[in-house]
C-alpha cells in the first residue's frame, strides 16, 4: 500500500475537480452567450476570466440566514450529501495507464475496485438523497415538489443508465474500469492501412446514445432540467438556499457533469487511450530520449487525451443545454420508461447474442 | 487494535445506533433517513469483510432504490409530520417490549456461542479469492452456473412484484 | 485482537432484535415496514458472516437473493399502504379496524 503515491493521486483528483467548477462557470456563461449571439460577462479580467473568482467572493460574503421554518440540521446537511458522492465517483476512474517509476509500479487510478462500474452507479444513486432532503427540509411546497420530481426522474433514468452499460461489460468481460479502458486499445479492424482501436462507441453505438441521454437526465441538465427550471417551479429544490449552500449545489451539479463526462469517456471513448496522432507525436518528440522520460511523456500524453475527451463532453453538455428546449415532466417519464428502458433491454439482448457468436 | 478492528467498531456502532434511531424517532422521515445511514454503514461492513459485490448491491438496491421508494411514499402520503406514537403507548407495553427484546438477544447470544470458536476454513479464503480474480468474478461465476435457476426465479418474482404494485397503487378512474 | 466473523454475527443479531422491537412497539405502518426491512437486512448480515465463517460463497449468494426478494416485498408492501391510505386517509395501524364490530 504505497501511501504517498495514493495521497498524491487523491490530491490531484480533488484539485482537478475543484478547479473544474470555475472553468465550467466561465465556459458556460461565455459559451452560452456566444451561442445566443450576445457577449456574456467580459468586463472582469481579460475576456471575463476572473468572473468566477468574483462569484466565489460574492458567495462567501452573502448573508446566510438561518431560516426558522426549516429543519436546521437537514437543511445544512443536504448540500453536502449532494456534493460528496459526486467527488467519490472519481475514485475508480483511470486517467492514464500505469508506469514503473523509481522501482514502484504507479497506476493512475485511485482504487481499482473489483466492482468498478457498480461502485459508480451505487454512489450516483446516493446523490438523489441530497435533492430529496433539500426539498423536504425547506418546508416549502414548491421545493418539495421540485425535489420529488427530480428524484423520480433520476431513479427512472438510473435504470437505462445501468442497462446501457451492460453491453460494454459483456464485450470486455470485466466490471473494472481499468480493464475496460485497457481493453479499448485492442485493434478492431483495419481500414486503409490504419488500425481502428476497439473503442466502446464503435462496438456499442446504441449503448452510447442511451447512456449519454441517461446521463443528461441523471445530472439534471437540459433537456431534463424541469426540477430546477427557472420558469417552472421558481427554482425547485434549491429555492430556499443562499450563498455558500447554494454554491455547494452549483458545485455538485458541475462535478456531476464532470463525472458523467469521465464515465462516458472511459466506457465509450477509450478513456486514456491516446487520440489519433498522439502516438506519432510521442514517437517524434521523445523517441530518442531515455526510457524514463519516454514513459513519463507517454503517461502525459495519455492524461492529455483523457482531459481533452472530458473537455469535449463537458462542452457538449453546455452546447445541448442552450440548444434544446426542456421536456415536460410526463414526457420525461414516458421517454424514460417507455422508450429508453425497452431500447436498453434490446441492446443487452443484441450484445449478448453477438458476444455469444464471437463477433464482439 | 489494528485498523480493521477500529473500522469494524466504528461502522457497527453507526449501524446499530442508526437502527435504534429508526425505532425511537417520532418523525417517519427521520426514521427513513436513519435507516439509510444504517444501510450505508452495513455496506461498509460488507466491504470490510471482503464481500465487495454484496456491498455494492446493498448501496445500489437497498439505499438507492428501496429507501428512495420509502421516502417517496412517506412524503406522498403526507406522513412527514411527527407522530406521537410513544406518548399513546402505555408504559407497560414499552417496558415489556424492551425487556423481551433484550432477553431474546441474550438467549440468542448464548445459543450462538459455538460460533466464537469456529476455525474459518473452506474453499474460498481471502487469498484464493484475490488469486481467482476477485470476489465479484467468483460470485458471478457461481451464480450463473450453479444457481442459475434461482436467478431466473428471482427475475420472475420481481416481474410479479412490479405487476402487483402497479395494480395496487394505480389510481382508479371511476 | 483479530477480526472474527462472530463479531459480524453479533451485530446482525442485535440489529434483528432492534427491528423486532420496532415492529412490536411502533404504530405507524410505514415505520413498521421500515423495521421489517431492518430485520431482513440483519438476516443478510448474518448470512454474510456465516459465509465468512465457512469461507465459501453460498452465504453471499443467498444475501444477494434475499436483497432482491426484500426489494420486491417492500415495493408490494408500499403499494398496499398506498391503497390502504385511500380508504383510511391515515397510516396509523390503530385505525385498521374496519372488520371490528
Amino acid at each position: 500500500m504505497d501511501f504517498p503515491i495514493l495521497w498524491m493521486k487523491i490530491a490531484v483528483v480533488l484539485v482537478g475537480l475543484l478547479a473544474t467548477v470555475p472553468i465550467m462557470l466561465f465556459v458556460e456563461r461565455r459559451g452560452s452567450a456566444l451561442m445566443q449571439d450576445r457577449l456574456g460577462p467580459n468586463r472582469i479580467g481579460p475576456f471575463g476570466l476572473l468572473q468566477a473568482a468574483l462569484d466565489v467572493v460574492k458567495f462567501l460574503f452573502k448573508e446566510d440566514r438561518a431560516l426558522r421554518h426549516t429543519n436546521q440540521a437537514y437543511f445544512t446537511l443536504a448540500p453536502w450529501i449532494a456534493v460528496v458522492p459526486a467527488f467519490m465517483t472519481f475514485a475508480v476512474i483511470p486517467f492514464a495507464s500505469s508506469m514503473d517509476w523509481d522501482g514502484r509500479h504507479v497506476s493512475f487510478q485511485i482504487a481499482n475496485l473489483d466492482v468498478g462500474i457498480l461502485y459508480c452507479f451505487a454512489i450516483a444513486s446516493l446523490g438523489v438523497y441530497g435533492i430529496i432532503i433539500a426539498g423536504w427540509a425547506s418546508n416549502n411546497k414548491y421545493s418539495l415538489m421540485g425535489s420529488l420530481r427530480s428524484s423520480a426522474q433520476m431513479i427512472s433514468y438510473e435504470l437505462s443508465m445501468g442497462l446501457s452499460v451492460i453491453g460494454i461489460i459483456l464485450s470486455f468481460s470485466s466490471l473494472k474500469l481499468g480493464d475496460i479502458a485497457l481493453g479499448q486499445g485492442q485493434a478492431f479492424f483495419t481500414v486503409f492501412g490504419h488500425t481502428i482501436p476497439k473503442w466502446g462507441v464503435l462496438i456499442q453505438p446504441l449503448g452510447f446514445i442511451l447512456f449519454l441521454i441517461s446521463v443528461f437526465a441523471e445530472t439534471n441538465r437540459l433537456p431534463f432540467d424541469l426540477p430546477e427550471g427557472e420558469s417552472e417551479l421558481v427554482a425547485g429544490y434549491h429555492l430556499e438556499y443562499g450563498s455558500m449552500k447554494f454554491a455547494l449545489f452549483f458545485m455538485a451539479e458541475y462535478i456531476n457533469m464532470a463525472v458523467a463526462s469521465a464515465l462516458v469517456t472511459t466506457l465509450f471513448f477509450g478513456g486514456w487511450q491516446m487520440l489519433p496522432g498522439f502516438p506519432y507525436l510521442h514517437h517524434v518528440l521523445f523517441g530518442s530520449a531515455e526510457f524514463q522520460t519516454q514513459e513519463i511523456a507517454r503517461v502525459g500524453f495519455e492524461a492529455l487525451s483523457f482531459l481533452s475527451k472530458i473537455a469535449f463532453f463537458m462542452w457538449l453538455f453546455v452546447w445541448v443545454r442552450w440548444t434544446i428546449p426542456r421536456f415536460r415532466f410526463d414526457q420525461l417519464m414516458h421517454f424514460g420508461w417507455k422508450v429508453m428502458f425497452p431500447l436498453s433491454l434490446l441492446n443487452v439482448v443484441l450484445t449478448a447474442y453477438l458476444v455469444m457468436k464471437g463477433v464482439l | 487494535m489494528n485498523a480493521e478492528i477500529i473500522a469494524f467498531i466504528a461502522l457497527s456502532t453507526i449501524a446499530l445506533v442508526s437502527a435504534l434511531l429508526v425505532v425511537l424517532r417520532e418523525n417517519p422521515v427521520g426514521s427513513a433517513f436513519s435507516l439509510i445511514l444504517s444501510f450505508f454503514a452495513v455496506a461498509g461492513l460488507y466491504a470490510l469483510v471482503g464481500a465487495h459485490f454484496v456491498a455494492a448491491l446493498q448501496i445500489l438496491v437497498y439505499t438507492g432504490a428501496i429507501m428512495v421508494l420509502f421516502v417517496f411514499v412517506v412524503m406522498l402520503l403526507n406522513a412527514d409530520k411527527p407522530v406521537l406514537d410513544f406518548l399513546k403507548t402505555s408504559k407497560w407495553i414499552k417496558m415489556t417490549g424492551a425487556a423481551a427484546g433484550i432477553i431474546l438477544l441474550i438467549v440468542t447470544g448464548i445459543a450462538l456461542q459455538p460460533a466464537r470458536t469456529i476455525q474459518a476454513t473452506g474453499p474460498w479464503s481471502t487469498e484464493q479469492l484475490i488469486a481467482s480474480g476477485g470476489h465479484t468474478r467468483v460470485l458471478s461465476l457461481s451464480m450463473f452456473s450453479d444457481h442459475l435457476f434461482a436467478f431466473e426465479l428471482t427475475s420472475f418474482l420481481l416481474l410479479a412484484a412490479i405487476v402487483a404494485t402497479i395494480a395496487l397503487a394505480k389510481r382508479r378512474r371511476s | 485482537m483479530q477480526f472474527h466473523p462472530w463479531m459480524l454475527l453479533s451485530v446482525g443479531t442485535a440489529m434483528f432484535f432492534i427491528g423486532l422491537i420496532g415492529v412490536v412497539v411502533r404504530r405507524n405502518l410505514l415505520v413498521i415496514l421500515m423495521c421489517i426491512e431492518l430485520m431482513l437486512n440483519a438476516g443478510n448480515i448474518c448470512f454474510v458472516a456465516f459465509s465468512r465463517m465457512h469461507q465459501n460463497l453460498n452465504g453471499d449468494l443467498v444475501a444477494v437473493f434475499v436483497m432482491t426478494v426484500a426489494a420486491a416485498e417492500s415495493a408490494v408492501g408500499l403499494g398496499l399502504i398506498i391503497a390502504l391510505y385511500r380508504t383510511l386517509k391515515t397510516v396509523e395501524s390503530e385505525k385498521l379496524q374496519l372488520l371490528r364490530d
